[in-house]
């Protein structure tokens, strides 16, 4: 077990450098350097180049990336151009209030996504089964933000019981599990929840439709098992599956949450990688991008290893 | 979407000749939902192609004291929007630029994808761990991320916007194709036509594109769905196309004001994303039934 969770370890590095390679290339793929954003166009020479000097725009690309690199690993991830204060306090504020909202959502999802999933294996090809695929499909193929608009239309604009903006009262940017919190949590969180919800139940219900049809669920039945009994082992050999694709679609949900996180101006890192490309604040959105996408690779470390160790067969193969 | 890549497994290995093509028609043709799909997205193209002839209005002539008029209004069949233009005219309209956006991307990173699939499939060795392990890192990124983190750096417009969304694509095809090519080039016959004096061109050609190319396009077409989402999103959030140009991701968000006033409205932009992605991926299902490529 040590050993496999080693063996990971040392797969995700080099991809977590790669990941860190392609945040930094972020600045530079811009036309121009990260300068000319804030720079006004009638810049002296000398000045484009003393400014050049001081960020370090001068030096050799991979130069640049090694000094990037070292301060990002000693936590400093550069200042914003827009506030003056520092990328890592910014994104930090904000991951807690997505990070909330996202595990809101994902469970959300899970739960739901489980039950038609179940529901929909146990009974192919009935009208329940249709039904519940149905609505894993509409999960899938609805675009969530239009999604939150028609929420925010029917529950806020008409009928008025919920908020329609903001993570709290009188523009709160810090979640609190307080009601009037939790109020303004609701229509996001379900908005966000669709898209695991739809992903789940489809993989849920092929998982339950496939261990249905093996040997063992046979042979367990002849034995006399009960219904019970075998719903039991139905679970057990779905749950790994099921709680690894958990983990991914939190992973998504974590970094997807910006159109979402828009249309209900949730203090978010969505909202502040909005703010950051409109802007031109390329250190915040270089800083945040970095943040999520290492947050995903730690995820996927986490779920393979729990997927291992609730199933040990996958650690022979 | 990774889960679908992993799990694409192959028909029996026979070779997608033309009488195989003809069955998966045939087969598909059978299926009600597909069908209904096809039509509505058949509909939805012809009605973008043919904006001009169809379309009941000028999409970019507005006025100012027709603003925000309810559906079935006597001038306005679906209302008008915040600057009083046809909001018909300007849905149907709108499909032209949300299609290219959304279907572009896909072919495109089907194209290259594929290419860089098979490539590292077939050449295997350290070759295909580099380009594997460069995938991977891109893999690292969720989708919705890294589409907003491209076209965020590269800046708001309607090319950037595919570039990125291409970009996103490219790794999701890759990995698909590569697991396919690898399965293959281990299959006994590709031995037997290596020693049978096949070149590799040949073989690529023959055994490999045979086989290779049903399971990748099936993928591709899942992704057309997402895609179209993905596309309206950044013009949703102004990383697309710019006003007025009409497409259906920046009408939902220009209407968002509207959304007190003329809710319906306001909501159109967005049904129409929602039936379209809905028709790919039905469409896409039923592809992948009748090719039997396992889900």
């Amino acid at each position: 077990m040590l050993i496999y969770i080693l063996k990971r370890l040392v797969y995700v590095t080099p991809v977590a450098i790669g990941v860190s390679i392609v945040c930094f290339l972020l600045v530079h793929i811009t036309p121009g350097d990260p300068l000319t954003a804030i720079l006004p166009s009638d810049a002296t020479q000398e000045l484009q180049d003393q400014m050049r000097a001081a960020y370090g725009f001068d030096k050799p690309l991979p130069v640049q990336y090694l000094l990037w690199f070292w301060k990002v690993v000693h936590g400093d991830l550069g200042t914003s151009l827009a506030t003056g204060r520092p990328v890592a306090s910014e994104v930090g504020r904000a991951v807690g209030n997505t990070l909330i909202l996202a595990a809101t959502a994902t469970l959300i999802g899970f739960t739901f996504g489980t039950f038609f999933g179940f529901v929909a294996g146990y009974f192919r090809d009935s009208w329940l089964d249709k039904l519940a695929s149905a609505i894993s499909v509409l999960g899938v193929s609805v675009p969530h933000y239009w999604l939150g608009l028609v929420l925010v239309i029917i529950f806020s604009a008409q009928l008025g019981w919920l908020p329609p903006t903001g993570a709290g009262p009188d523009g709160s940017v810090a979640w609190r599990p307080d009601p009037e919190h939790l109020r303004h949590l609701i229509l996001p969180a379900i908005t966000m929840s669709v898209i695991p919800m739809g992903v789940i139940a489809r993989t849920v219900r092929a998982l339950v439709g496939d261990i249905l049809s093996q040997e063992f669920i046979q042979a367990l039945r002849a034995k006399g098992l009960g219904e019970y009994g075998v719903f039991k082992h139905v679970v057990i050999n779905s749950a790994p599956t099921a709680l690894t694709i958990m983990g991914l679609q939190l992973g998504y949900l974590l970094g997807g949450s910006i159109l979402v996180e828009t249309v209900f101006s949730w203090p978010g890192t969505g909202f502040l990688l909005n703010a950051a490309i409109f802007q031109r604040d390329l250190p915040l959105l270089q800083g945040t991008i970095l943040v999520l996408a290492m947050f995903f690779v730690l995820l996927n470390l986490i779920v393979d290893v729990v997927q291992t160790t609730l199933d040990p067969r996958i650690q022979r193969t | 979407m990774a889960l679908a890549a992993a799990d694409t497994a192959l028909p029996e290995s026979r070779r997608m000749g033309r009488g195989y093509w003809a069955d998966v028609g045939r087969r598909l043709m059978r299926d009600p939902v597909a069908v209904t799909a096809a039509c509505v997205i058949l509909l939805i193209v012809l009605a973008a192609i043919l904006a001009p002839l169809v379309a009941p209005a000028d999409p970019y002539k507005g006025s100012m004291i027709r603003r925000l008029k309810p559906i079935l209004d006597a001038n306005y069949l679906l209302g008008s929007d915040e600057l009083g233009r046809d909001m018909l005219t300007r849905l149907i309209y709108g499909g032209r630029l949300s299609l290219f956006m959304g279907v572009l991307p896909v072919v495109s990173a089907f194209l290259i994808g594929s290419s860089i699939g098979i490539f590292a499939g077939y050449v295997g060795g350290w070759v295909n761990t580099l380009i594997m392990r460069t995938i991977d890192v891109f893999y690292a990124f969720p989708s919705v991320l890294l589409a907003i983190a491209l076209s965020g750096a590269l800046g708001a417009g309607i090319l950037n916007a595919i570039v990125s969304l291409t970009i996103v694509f490219i790794p999701l095809i890759s990995r698909v194709a590569e697991a396919v090519t690898t399965q293959i080039r281990t299959r006994d016959y590709v031995e037997a036509a290596r020693v049978s004096g096949a070149g590799p061109l040949t073989i690529i050609r023959v055994h490999v594109l045979g086989n290779v190319l049903g399971p990748i396009f099936v993928y591709a077409t899942s992704l057309i769905s997402v895609s179209m989402i993905l596309a309206s999103g950044l013009s949703f959030l102004g990383l697309g196309s710019k006003p007025p140009e009409p497409e259906w991701g920046l009408m939902l968000n220009t209407l968002r004001t509207a959304i007190y006033v003329q809710p319906l409205v306001a909501a159109l932009p967005g049904a129409m994303i929602f039936i379209t992605s809905i028709s790919f991926n039905l469409l896409s299902d039923g592809l992948r039934s009748a090719m039997e490529v396992k889900q």
